[in-house]
């Protein structure tokens, strides 16, 4: 008698177990719209980030900053409503594989216009041109690249300003991690010296609530990093996403989500390069 | 084929699989001292440690991996300042192998409790009989006994530790195998097939040998009964 | 059972005194980690209110470890019902008495096994992907899915075959005398009992499949790990948020490996004989991720 009820009970909770599982895989809407968006012709899936305010940043539920604007308005022109966008976290180790893997239609996520990259993906635009600098504590003593001679540097795993940093100034000890949230964390802690990405990067990074008055960008960029919209390997979207660029910067939208999105960060934009032309399609 | 040959002039496969070795190597010499004091922990007369051993056990094995060496790099390297080596990079290597040493000990401490028991009652009865304490009736007469009855199990923790060992790559260490996989396949997707096929298969050769082994050796110094 | 209440005999006065200093020794130690541990968190201000607030926010759970809860248990919900189903073929086709059965059965189980799951899981996401074979946002849902399934099917295909052997040989006797052929004894009556013996160790497998879930962060699946990760750098707590993070997968694993430790001294009497197999295999792969 025991012995069959014990086992009845082990039965149970497997059973309930795996129903519950099961329960979990049908609702397949709920929650998951970092990843999963919308099948179909009827909605565009864009790549942002999701961690870098001012830029692409995730407010819980709705997204904020100036490649977000960008992309909004590129949709908006190609014939999407705000409703048909699915925003996917697209970190910058990833970006190439998720547009050969077709996961996402086009990204806007701080994606700098290479040849290197050129050879697995399609860019139109650029949208913006920024350049490498550097992020260091308030106090620091780091002028330029040349400082960091010996000194611990962080960058982001996949950007181009790790590739950069390898190339140039290979005497740098530089760890490359999944965001740059985890390198100013590191930097907090005083075991990095500094931070290196593009500038306007940087700029919303110093700007952000914790991290206010803690660290300056240096303000001496070093290279020049064009902000490309990335498209699979042969899409055809490349026409139409310059000629809506062009129309956001001409219609004056495009000043307008620079300066908003910029507000209360340290940061002026370049005037001799921005706002860009974009270049012809491939 | 030359397709597939021209792969190995690009990307160091040897070199990353090397890193794979070295993070177990080590990570396994740790993990199995302190395991083994865990276990000790365990079978002890104090309270406390056992407590101690039982809770550590509860919280590292329930805990992902990818956490702890998340933690390791984010926790303790940028928070706590620890530093492990003047060399930034060295210093990650090293908390990697903390982090893998940290998970898999609390597999060996439940390797070693099996391995515990497997020894008959009158062995520690004898050993009190001639009237030996705790920590020299551990020494001499349960955990030899033990060790050779754990063979088997911690043979397993091995081959689980060295296939962890790719999860290094979420604790800053990116230059072991599977990052590099990930970047030979972005780059060459022409051959995802034998890009894959030709790492697990470094898994393979790596791994069956250690579990045909550990069975052989399981077998050979079990203590007969 | 164990040698643990013997190793040491009732104590003596004299012993009682050591234990005494020995415990309060351990409690010191103990203690002085944990402060160690708190002190320097506090130094770097990761103590402070304004790090922990947010998770008193329902917008904290509702955008950020919700979703990320449901997507883990989504992935690792499915897998657990896939490997089930995956173990349950090949373990049976490990003990079927046609050689090419048993020998294709072993070689694919003893492969995967040997291959770390998070090469399975980066493969997978950029083979799938790339060959346009699912719907490329389900990429890497499936891809995690599926690694978890190979691997831990594998696991559980073994735990099947040293079930079934554990049994006494006098079942599948007793099923070839009422007539059975051996595929139907074993699978009407040997999978079945041995279903029952190795269940505390199927569901510490269950526990390597949420935990392994996990890995799902590398390969841009948007689980637990992933979303909080997001938040903490929202929030600029990304210490807490991971801590949060670790805190909600042991409470669900805790509960489960309770839960495997319970059953298997509530069917102990049953399985009496056959029950070292079984653990020697728990322990060897709960240690995986």
């Amino acid at each position: 008698m025991r012995k069959t009820r014990y086992t009845a009970a082990a039965i149970a909770a497997v059973t309930a177990l795996t129903l519950s599982a099961c329960g979990g895989g049908d609702d397949d809407a709920a929650g998951s719209s970092g990843a999963s968006g919308e099948a179909g012709g009827e909605s565009v899936r864009i790549g942002i980030k999701f961690d870098q305010p001012g830029l692409g940043f995730d407010e819980g539920g709705s997204y904020s900053g100036f490649d977000v604007d960008v992309a909004r308005y590129v949709a908006n022109e190609l014939g999407y409503t705000d409703e048909q966008i699915d925003f996917v976290e697209s970190p910058s180790a990833n970006r190439e594989n998720m547009l050969a893997n077709d996961q996402v239609d086009m990204i806007f996520a701080t994606y700098s216009i290479t040849d290197t990259r050129k050879e697995t993906v399609d860019f139109a635009g650029p949208y913006f041109i920024a350049g490498q600098d550097l992020l260091v504590p308030t106090d620091s003593d780091i002028t330029g690249p040349e400082d960091l001679e010996g000194r611990n540097l962080c960058s982001v795993t996949g950007s181009t300003s790790a590739e950069q940093i390898k190339e140039q100034y290979p005497g740098v000890q530089l760890v490359e991690q999944p965001g740059y949230a985890e390198c100013v964390t590191a930097m907090g802690g005083g075991q990095i010296d500094a931070v290196t990405t593009d500038d306007i990067i940087l700029a919303g990074l110093a700007a952000q609530d914790a991290n206010a008055g803690q660290y300056r960008v240096v303000g001496n960029t070093f290279s020049e990093e064009r902000y490309g919209v990335g498209l699979p390997p042969g899409s055809d979207r490349c026409e139409d996403i310059n000629a809506a660029i062009t129309q956001m910067i001409e219609s004056g939208a495009w000043e307008e989500a620079l300066a908003a999105n910029t507000e209360g960060a340290d940061y002026s934009y370049n005037e001799d390069l921005n706002p860009p032309e974009p270049e012809p399609c491939a | 084929m030359e397709n597939y040959l021209s792969l190995f002039e690009t990307y160091d496969v040897p070199a990353a699989f090397w890193v794979n070795i070295q993070l177990s190597f080590w990570a396994a010499l740790w993990a199995l001292v302190l395991g083994t004091v865990l276990a000790l922990f365990r079978i002890s007369p104090i309270r406390s440690l056992q407590w101690f051993g039982a809770a550590y056990v509860n919280i590292f094995r329930n805990t992902p991996l990818t956490i702890i060496l998340a933690f390791g790099f984010l926790g303790l390297f940028s928070v706590m300042q620890v530093s492990l080596a003047g060399d930034l990079n060295v210093s990650l290597f090293r908390i990697a192998i903390l982090g893998l040493s940290l998970y898999h000990a609390a597999f060996v401490c439940e390797a070693i409790r099996s391995g515990v028991n497997t020894v008959p009652l009158g062995q520690a009865e004898a050993a009190r009989a001639i009237g030996l304490g705790f920590l020299p009736a551990a020494r001499l007469i349960i955990l030899p006994q033990a060790f050779r009855g754990a063979i088997a199990p911690l043979g397993n923790v091995l081959i689980a530790l060295i296939k962890n060992s790719t999860v290094a790559a979420a604790g800053s260490v990116a230059t072991e195998s599977s990052s590099l996989m990930k970047t030979m396949i972005e780059f060459r997707s022409d051959l995802v097939i034998p890009i894959f096929l030709t790492f697990a298969l470094g898994f393979v050769i790596l791994i069956i040998p250690i579990g045909l082994l550990t069975t052989w050796a399981s077998r050979k110094l079990a203590v007969a009964r | 059972m164990s040698a643990q209440q013997v190793l040491f005999d009732a104590p003596g006065p004299r012993t009682r005194r050591t234990i005494l200093i020995f415990n309060i020794l351990g409690v010191l130690i103990a203690l002085a980690l944990l402060a160690w541990i708190v002190s320097a968190l506090a130094d770097r201000g990761q103590l402070a209110a304004s790090m922990w607030t947010p998770f008193l926010q329902a917008r904290t759970w509702e955008f950020f470890i919700l979703p990320g809860l449901l997507n883990t248990l989504k992935a690792a919900g499915i897998a657990i019902v896939t490997s089930v189903a995956f173990g349950l073929l090949f373990g049976v086709g490990r003990l079927s008495h046609l050689a090419p059965i048993r020998w294709v059965a072993g070689t694919v189980v003893e492969f995967l096994r040997a291959v770390p799951v998070l090469l399975m899981m980066i493969f997978f996401w950029l083979a799938l992907g790339r060959s346009g074979a699912v719907e490329p946002q389900n990429a890497p849902l499936i891809a995690v899915i599926l690694a978890l399934t190979l691997y831990n099917g594998s696991v559980i295909a073994e735990l099947v075959r040293s079930g079934v052997h554990g049994l006494p040989k006098g079942q599948r006797e007793a099923g070839m005398a009422i007539g059975l052929t051996r595929n139907q004894s074993l699978r009407n009556i040997e999978v079945p009992q041995a279903l029952i013996a190795m269940l505390p160790a199927l569901i510490s497998q269950f526990v390597v499949i949420l935990k392994d879930s996990a890995l799902g962060y590398i390969i841009t699946y948007p689980e637990l790990l992933q979303y909080t990760r997001r938040l903490g750098v929202g929030e600029g707590n990304v210490i807490p948020s991971l801590l949060v993070a670790a805190a909600i997968f042991i409470l669900i694993n805790f509960a489960l490996s309770t839960l495997a430790t319970r059953m298997s001294s509530l069917l102990s009497f049953r399985t009496r004989t056959r029950k070292r197999a079984a653990e020697d295999v728990v322990v060897m792969d709960a240690a995986s991720t």
